[in-house]
C-alpha cells in the first residue's frame, strides 16, 4: 500500500527544501534509506513534532539536516551518547540515530555497545558502506578482508565487525540487516524498529561507488548491488550452511525480535525504587 | 579565636571520622566557622592517616593547620612525624600502648594525656572501635572546644546507624576522663 | 517540593557534595558522569538525589559520552551538568567546543589535581587553566569560574547554570582536589532564596526559525528545545542564524563566531565577579584564584602584621579575563604577586593585563600541596 504514495509526496512532506540539495553522490545509497525511514515513519502515521533525528560525522549523518524534524548533528562517533541525553531527558521523544558504519562502529563503537546495554529507546539506521566515504575512502571496521581502502591500498588485512550480530550479542531488542536493493524489507524492519521499546537497529549494506567501488571494480551502483547479492545470504539459508561456506558472506535477514524493558521503563521503575527506599513513597 | 586540632593514626582508627564529628559540632551545632581537611592516597588504606580541623569564629582563610592548638596521636609513626609540629602549650592526646617511643623533653611544654584508649574503650562499650569517639569526648571535655551537646548530636549524624548508643557511651566515658584530668 | 538534603541552614559537607546540592536548587535535572578522583563524590551525590527529584543521574561508558548526554540532555529541555577531572576533562574537550558552537547551556566541573596525564590523582593542582579556557579546538569563548571554599563552591555552581542559561553557553568550574574533599560550613539556602535563571525560550514563529540569529541584539538567541513543533536542527558545523550548515562563506564563520565572543565579552561586568582584600591602600598586591587565595588572604594579614601595604586580587571568574581590572592594579601598586599552583598559567594573562606598569612575579608551585600563607608571605618580603 505504501508504495503508491510518490517519492515527490514524502519528500515535500519531511524534506527541508531550503537545504536540497543533498551533498550525496551519484549512486550513493543514503538516500534510498533516507526514504525507506521517512516511509516508514509516514506509514506509521507519526508525528513530525515527536521525532528527534541525531547523527555523528560522515556522509550518512547529514541526513538530520535534510529531514523537517528536530535534529542534533554532533561530533563523530557520539551521536548514541547525545541520543542518551535527549531520550532520558524527555522520554516523550522519539530517537532516531542515523549512523555510519565508521561512525558507529568505530570511533562510536564503545557508545553503540553501551547504548544496546542500556537498551537505550533509540532506533540506529546504520548506513553501512564499507569505508569512509566524506573521508575518500579508507578502510573501515566493516571492510571485508581483502576489500581495499585509501589506508590499506593492498587490501584489507583485518577481520570486519558484523554490526547486527553485535547488536543482538549486546541485547538489541530488535535488530535486522538488508540490502538497500531490499527496500521492502527494509521499510518493514525499520516500521518494526520504530514501533518497538528499547534498542531496534537496522543495518544497510549501502553503495558508496564513489570512495569505494571505485577502488574495488565496482565504479557504479548497479555492479555494487550485483555484488551485494553475491555476498548476501539470507539467514534462513545461512542456517543450513557450514561456516566455512560462510567465510566472506554477510548474512542479511531479521537478528532479534525480543521485548525486554527498556532504559526509559527501567530508570522509572528506579525513581520508584528510590522513593520506597528513602520512604519518600509507599 | 582560630583553633587548629590534629589528628593522627593510621588507617581503621576512625581518624577522619573523628575530624569531620568535630568540624560538624563546630559548623552545624555551634554556628562556628569550621573546615576539615585529610590526607588521602595510599595512606588512607592502612597506612599513616592525618586529618585537620580548623574552628574559627570568623571566616577561615588557610584550610590546614599550621600549629596546632591541639593534637591527637594514635600510633608512634604519627606522634613521631607530628608531634614537633604543635604549637607550645598545645594539649595532645597520646594512645598510650601504641606510642612506646615518646620525646618526654619536648613534652615539658605541652598538656599531654596518654592513656591506654583503646583498651579504656574496649571496657567500656566492648569495642575498640570506639577509641575515636571516646577520644573526641576527652578532648571536648577538656578542651572545651565546641559543647558537649554539640558533640553529642554530631556523633549521632556521623556515626552509623544503629550504633548511636554505643559511641554515645563512649563519648560520655571520654567526658568522665576529662573531668578528672581537668586541672 | 521536597528536597534530598536539609534547605534553608548550615550544614557540613565536602566542595564535591556542594556542587551536587547547588546543582540541584538551581534546576539541574539531568546529571551524567564517569567515574574519577577527586570529582566521584559529585556523581555519588547526584546519584542519589536525582531520582528523588525526579531528574536523571546516570553513569555514561566514558566522559566522553557524558558531556555528549548532558548535551543531548539540555537541548530536550534539562539544565544538565557532567563532572570530572584532569584526564577526563581531556576526553571533554571536542564535545565541549561543541556545546560553544551550538551554543548549549551546561555547567562542567573539573576538580584539578595533578597532571599531566594521570598525574597525582589524590593532590590537588591548578594546572587545568589555561585549558579550561582554550583546551577546545578553534577560536571560542566560554565562562570559567574559580571556588576558593565550600560556600563558594555551591553559590558559584548556582552561579554557573544561571550564566549557562543567559547566555546559552557551557560554564566550566574549575576547583580543585583540595576543595573537592575538604568539608567545610556552607548555608544552603532555602529554594526561595535562590536567584534562578531560565534559558529564553522562542517567543514567536519568527524567533523559532533562528536558533542562531540574535532577535534580541543581546548576542544570545533564544533557544528552541526539541519536541515542542520548532523542528531545529543543530550542527557543529559552521552554520547560518537558521542552523543551516554554511562551511564555506567566510563571513558566516565571522559572524557566528564574531557574535558567540559579544554575546559573552559584551557583558563581561556582569559575568565576571572578584573580591578585593586590603587593597585600598596596597602597594604589593596579590591575584589569586581558587585554593590558593585562602593562603593568600592568611599572607595579606601576616605582611599586614609586618607593616607590609599587601592586598589581595582573588579571582571568582577567571574567563572572560578581566584585564582591565589589573591594569589599574598595576598602575596603583609597586608589584603584583601571582601564587599559582602550576608552573605559571594565571601569571600569563596578569602580565598581560599589567601592561608593564607593575612587576608581576609569579609564585608556582606543584606537587600536590596548596601553598602555605608563610611561603607566599615569604617570596614578598624577601
Amino acid at each position: 500500500m505504501m508504495y503508491l504514495k510518490s517519492s515527490y509526496s514524502i519528500r515535500d512532506k519531511y524534506l527541508r527544501r531550503d537545504m536540497l540539495p543533498t551533498i550525496f553522490c551519484p549512486g550513493c545509497g543514503i538516500g534510498s534509506v533516507l526514504q525507506f525511514t521517512l516511509r516508514a515513519i509516514d506509514d506509521l502515521g507519526l508525528s513530525q513534532d515527536e521525532i528527534v533525528w541525531v547523527s555523528g560525522i560522515g556522509c550518512s549523518s547529514r541526513v538530520p539536516g535534510y529531514v523537517n524534524f528536530d535534529g542534533l548533528h554532533t561530533t563523530h562517533g557520539r551521536a548514541l551518547a547525545f541520543a542518551t541525553g535527549i531520550k532520558l531527558a524527555n522520554p516523550d521523544l522519539k530517537i532516531i540515530a542515523f549512523m555510519g558504519d565508521g561512525d558507529s562502529a568505530a570511533i562510536g563503537g564503545n557508545h553503540l555497545i553501551h547504548a544496546i546495554r542500556r537498551n537505550l529507546d533509540v532506533t540506529a539506521i546504520i548506513i553501512n558502506n564499507f569505508t569512509y566515504g566524506m573521508t575518500g575512502g579508507q578502510v573501515a571496521p566493516t571492510t571485508l578482508k581483502g576489500l581495499r581502502g585509501t589506508t590499506a591500498p593492498y587490501g584489507q588485512f583485518e577481520n570486519p565487525f558484523d554490526i547486527a550480530q553485535l547488536a543482538v550479542t549486546a541485547g538489541a531488542n530488535y535488530a535486522a540487516r538488508w540490502t538497500v536493493f531490499n527496500y521492502l524489507q527494509g521499510i518493514n524492519s525499520i516500521k518494526k524498529a520504530l514501533q518497538k521499546e528499547g534498542f531496534t537497529l537496522v543495518e544497510f549494506l549501502s553503495p558508496c561507488p564513489v570512495s569505494f567501488g571505485r577502488r574495488n571494480r565496482m565504479k557504479t551502483a548497479p555492479e555494487l548491488i550485483r555484488w551485494y547479492q553475491k555476498i548476501t545470504v539470507p539467514l534462513a539459508k545461512a542456517k543450513k550452511m557450514k561456516p566455512e561456506e560462510l567465510e566472506g558472506k554477510v548474512v542479511i535477514g531479521e537478528f532479534a525480535d525480543r521485548d525486554r524493558p527498556g532504559l526509559v521503563r527501567e530508570y522509572r521503575e528506579y525513581i520508584k525504587r528510590a522513593k520506597k527506599m528513602m520512604g519518600w513513597e509507599q | 579565636m582560630r583553633k587548629e586540632v590534629l589528628f593522627s593514626g593510621f588507617g581503621g582508627q576512625g581518624v577522619i571520622l573523628a575530624s569531620v564529628i568535630l568540624g560538624r559540632a563546630a559548623a552545624v551545632y555551634e554556628n562556628l566557622y569550621a573546615v576539615q581537611t585529610q590526607s588521602y592516597g595510599p595512606e588512607s588504606r592502612g597506612g599513616a592517616s592525618r586529618a585537620e580541623v580548623v574552628i574559627s569564629d570568623e571566616p577561615i582563610d588557610y584550610p590546614k593547620a599550621i600549629t596546632p592548638d591541639y593534637a591527637v596521636f594514635f600510633s608512634q609513626e604519627a606522634y613521631t612525624k607530628f608531634l614537633h609540629t604543635v604549637k607550645e602549650g598545645a594539649t595532645v592526646i597520646v594512645e598510650k600502648d601504641l606510642v612506646p617511643h615518646r620525646d618526654p623533653e619536648f613534652e615539658k611544654r605541652l598538656n599531654v594525656i596518654a592513656l591506654p584508649l583503646t583498651e579504656i574503650a574496649e571496657e567500656t562499650t566492648g569495642l575498640s572501635l570506639t577509641m575515636n569517639i571516646l577520644t573526641l569526648g576527652i578532648l571536648v571535655g577538656v578542651t572545651g572546644i565546641v559543647g558537649r551537646e554539640s558533640i553529642e548530636k554530631a556523633v549521632r549524624d556521623a556515626v552509623p546507624h544503629g550504633t548511636e548508643e554505643i559511641n554515645l557511651r563512649a563519648l560520655r566515658r571520654g567526658f568522665e576522663l576529662a573531668e578528672k584530668l581537668k586541672p | 517540593m521536597r528536597y534530598p538534603f536539609p534547605v534553608g541552614r548550615s550544614d557540613f559537607i565536602q566542595g564535591d557534595e556542594a556542587v551536587a546540592r547547588a546543582a540541584i536548587l538551581a534546576g539541574c535535572r539531568f546529571y551524567a558522569g564517569y567515574p574519577i578522583t577527586p570529582a566521584s563524590e559529585i556523581f555519588e551525590a547526584m546519584a542519589l538525589y536525582m531520582p528523588l527529584v525526579d531528574g536523571v543521574s546516570i553513569q555514561m561508558e566514558d566522559e566522553i559520552g557524558s558531556i555528549a548526554a548532558v548535551i543531548g540532555a539540555s537541548w530536550a529541555g534539562a539544565k544538565a551538568m557532567t563532572a570530572t577531572s584532569g584526564p577526563g576533562f581531556s576526553l571533554m574537550q571536542e564535545n565541549l567546543g561543541y556545546a560553544v558552537m551550538t551554543e548549549t547551556p551546561i555547567v562542567v566541573v573539573n576538580m584539578m589535581r595533578g597532571g599531566p596525564s594521570t598525574g597525582q590523582p589524590t593532590f590537588p593542582a591548578q594546572g587545568d587553566l589555561m585549558q579550561a579556557i582554550w583546551g577546545t579546538h578553534g577560536d571560542h569563548m566560554l565562562i570559567v569560574l574559580s571556588p576558593s571554599t565550600v560556600q563558594e563552591a555551591f553559590d558559584l555552581t548556582i552561579r554557573a547554570f544561571n550564566l549557562a542559561e543567559k547566555y546559552r553557553t557551557p560554564v566550566v568550574i574549575l576547583g580543585d582536589a583540595e576543595l573537592a574533599h575538604m568539608r567545610e560550613r556552607v548555608y544552603i539556602p532555602n529554594p526561595d532564596e535562590i536567584e534562578v535563571v531560565e534559558r529564553k525560550l522562542p517567543a514567536n514563529e519568527d524567533e523559532a526559525k533562528l536558533p542562531f540569529g540574535d532577535p534580541h541584539g543581546d548576542g544570545v538567541p533564544p533557544m528552541p528545545i526539541f519536541g515542542r513543533g520548532y523542528r531545529t536542527y543543530v550542527t557543529g558545523l559552521t552554520h547560518d542564524e537558521s542552523g543551516h550548515p554554511r562551511t564555506v562563506e567566510p563571513e558566516v564563520q565571522q559572524k557566528l563566531i564574531g557574535r558567540i565572543f559579544r554575546k559573552i565579552l559584551d557583558h563581561k561586568d556582569e559575568i565576571i565577579s572578584y573580591e578585593t582584600f586590603e587593597l585600598d591602600d596596597a602597594e604589593i598586591a596579590i591575584v589569586s584564584t581558587g585554593i590558593v587565595s585562602r593562603s593568600a588572604i592568611r599572607a595579606v594579614k601576616m605582611l599586614r602584621e609586618r607593616g607590609v601595604r599587601a592586598g589581595l586580587l582573588k579571582l571568582s571568574t577567571v574567563w572572560p579575563f578581566d584585564f582591565e581590572v589589573i591594569e589599574e592594579l598595576a598602575e596603583q601598586v609597586r608589584k603584583i604577586y601571582v601564587p599559582e599552583m602550576n608552573l605559571g598559567q594565571l601569571y600569563h594573562l596578569v602580565r598581560e593585563g599589567a601592561n608593564g606598569k607593575a612587576e608581576v612575579e609569579l609564585i608556582a608551585k606543584i606537587g600536590g600541596e596548596v601553598h602555605t600563607p608563610m611561603e607566599i608571605m615569604e617570596r614578598v618580603v624577601g
